[in-house]
């Protein structure tokens, strides 16, 4: 705030005021008087003068956000000793009206140098508006008469006095990122590609400058024209692709192009502007389809598991054919060598275990009718591993 | 006396400094001027030059005649043509809803001054003869055609087209281009969705159809493996195999226990059961 360095101007003054009070002090012990004719200058940094301390030290503490001293200390002395000069010029002609106290300059006495005074403001805005200061990351273009000058980057530096030069100075490094589309919520932004179906998308541009005078002078709004080249790009490259590249492999792929052609769009402006990447954050069915679209992923999960039980059947059968074939083959080999014993052998040891569980009835002579105990007699069905097993 | 001076000085300064602000221009980089000579163009400075790099342009101070000459401000910059989204019929009588915007310079301010004055009146009268330009010529195209990428050549036309008509009023197009295509919201569009969707549904049917099939490739495959293995093994001595596979099933037929038999004694089992006979 110049307001509260002006406090500490009156200060510092006071510990002077024992010898002399300057015409500076008196009116910045007047602050609505210095506020008057500070406002005819325009300028903030008038109080600087008052003080003996440096009035250099402060002067450019208002225009950077980081009051860096170091660079202020470099070619400081010239303005240095300017200033303190016409100081003491003003003060020794000041002296004259000393007792005049508080009223200070609102009173229009005869003997005030006005013409001086004037010139000393004169000289404050050379002062004042001779220098800037330039943040990190920041740029300022100069322009003489309006005519592009210089670009200069961060640090501390000197110009012609303001009307001839003026400086405007713009964030050279930050990276601005534009959305399109939202990638949450319900709002959509529908694209149609190439091969006529639509699809939900969002992305994001992220972009810087590259070149400040073209950035400032080439195009008006730029910022929109980036918007607007990125909106074109896209669905140009959207418009060449399918439904299912889009939403699926070819995403990538797609930012990168459309990067490509927003880059060339602007080039042909002449922008100034370095897109550094698009990002492709949604690129979904519309919500009116999107249960159709899941359903397609659930049939690949249904088909696989159709496989999958397949595969399953397929394990088993061979397996049982295996072991059933390799006792065959055992059996066999045993019974090439014995035929009749072996034959005999396993047809009466399966009798044996077969007729020993269940009820027999041995009918002696041929044409006996027999009649069965029926209540006994409890069929069971065909056990079905058998068809299994025929096969 | 030094005070009357210098009140004096200082007021021939001020007259000095009055009589250089009314005859001098400030012309800044990014406008170009017109001078007027009693309503009559006479001069113009800093007009847009292509390849001009900024520092070397026309750009700064200007001398001019106070009071009878006066200056009009034209901006150098490309500028942006916004238009209103327009609905296109495609000559298969589907309609479109395109978005289209356009960059233009002027590059004859005294034209552009004479005939519309303003930068917004010629912003106006451009996004007229450029909407009316996109619907003729996208008008006359075939709906997939507006889609595919030969919509370039379109954009060319347009441009060509409403370049002509830009240069009367000393304007360039830049670039002409369509921001946004999209079906119109209701019916076109609910009638693409349902595209869509039965696109989708035919797709998950014949997903899952050839998912059946193969599997049941797979299991007849298995089947025909299997019978191979088999038959391999068991034709090696049909006979026998139908015994051993009699005796397996007899086994497990009767595994229950609860089955009656009824034998005849001539049955093989029961050959020794009456001790030998004749035979």
């Amino acid at each position: 705030m110049p307001w509260q360095n002006n406090e500490d101007g009156d200060g510092t003054g006071g510990d002077n005021g024992g010898e002399k009070r300057n015409p500076w002090s008196q009116s910045g012990g007047n602050p609505s008087g210095q506020q008057g004719k500070r406002g005819n200058e325009g300028k903030g940094d008038a109080p600087k003068a008052a003080g003996p301390r440096n009035p250099w030290g402060d002067a450019p503490r208002p225009r950077g956000p980081n009051g860096d001293d170091r660079p202020k200390s470099s070619g400081a002395p010239d303005f240095d000793e300017f200033i303190r000069r016409s100081q003491e010029k003003l003060r020794g002609l000041g002296g004259g009206q000393g007792p005049g106290g508080g009223g200070g300059g609102g009173r229009g006495r005869p003997n005030i140098p006005w013409g001086l005074i004037a010139g000393g403001l004169v000289v404050i805005l050379l002062a004042t508006t001779s220098a800037y200061q330039v943040g990190a990351g920041e740029r300022a273009v100069v322009t003489r008469f309006g005519q592009f000058n210089v670009t200069n980057g961060p640090g501390f530096h000197l110009k012609l006095p303001a009307p001839i030069d003026q400086v405007t100075k713009i964030q050279f490094e930050d990276i601005r990122t534009d959305l399109i589309g939202t990638a949450d919520g319900d709002a959509e932004n529908l694209m149609i590609t190439g091969d006529g179906n639509v699809i939900n998308i969002a992305y994001a541009v992220r972009w810087r400058i590259r070149n400040a005078e073209d950035f400032l002078f080439q195009v008006a709004d730029p910022s929109a024209t980036v918007r607007d080249a990125t909106e074109s790009a896209m669905r140009e490259v959207v418009g060449r692709s399918t439904l299912n590249n889009a939403i699926g492999p070819e995403r990538a792929s797609i930012a990168e192009q459309v990067r490509e052609r927003v880059q060339e769009i602007l080039d042909s402006y002449g922008a100034g502007v370095l897109i550094q990447g698009v990002d492709i954050n949604k690129a979904d069915p519309p919500g009116a389809v999107d249960e159709a679209f899941k359903d397609v992923s659930a049939a690949q999960q249904d088909a696989q598991q159709f496989l999958n039980q397949a595969r399953a059947y397929a394990q088993q059968i061979s397996a049982q054919a295996a072991g059933a074939t390799a006792s065959f083959d055992k059996v066999f080999e045993q019974y090439r060598l014995a035929p009749e014993v072996t034959r005999k052998r396993m047809y009466l040891e399966t009798m044996e275990s077969v007729l020993g569980k269940v009820d027999k009835t041995v009918i002696e002579a041929p044409g006996v009718q027999a009649y069965l105990p029926l209540p006994e007699l409890r069929r069971t069905p065909a056990p079905a591993p058998e068809a299994g097993a025929a096969r | 006396m030094t005070q009357r001076n210098l009140i004096f000085g200082g007021a021939v300064l001020a007259l000095l400094l009055l009589l250089l602000a009314v005859s001098v221009v400030r012309v800044p980089e990014d406008r170009q001027a017109i001078i007027l000579q009693l309503g009559r163009p006479v001069a113009t400075v800093n007009t847009w030059q292509p390849k001009q790099a900024f520092g070397e342009t026309g750009a700064g101070l200007v001398l001019k005649t106070p009071f009878v000459q006066n200056t009009v401000f034209i901006d150098k910059r490309i500028m942006s043509l916004d238009i209103p989204p327009q609905t296109v019929l495609s000559t298969d009588q589907l309609r479109l809803v395109v978005d289209a915007f356009a960059r233009f310079r002027i590059v004859n301010p005294v034209r552009m001054y004479e005939t519309v004055r303003t930068e917004e009146r010629l912003a106006e009268e451009l996004s007229r003869i450029l909407s009316s330009r996109i619907r003729n010529e996208l008008g006359a195209q075939r709906f997939d055609l507006l889609l595919s990428p030969e919509r370039g050549r379109s954009m060319d036309n347009i441009q060509d087209a409403v370049n002509r008509s830009a240069l009367a009023y000393g304007a360039e197009i830049i670039d002409v281009r369509i921001k946004r295509a999209d079906l119109p919201p209701g019916t076109p569009l609910e009638a693409a969705f349902e595209r869509m969707r039965t696109a989708r549904q035919q797709e998950a049917l014949t997903i899952r159809a050839n998912g059946a099939k193969e599997a049941q490739i797979i299991r007849a495959e298995a089947d025909a493996q299997a019978a191979r293995v088999y038959a391999e093994s068991f034709g090696k001595d049909p006979e026998f195999y139908s015994f051993y596979r009699a005796m397996e099933a007899y086994r497990k037929t009767f595994n229950q226990g609860n089955s009656s038999v009824v034998l005849s004694p001539s049955n093989e089992f029961l050959r020794e059961f009456q001790g030998r006979r004749g035979g």
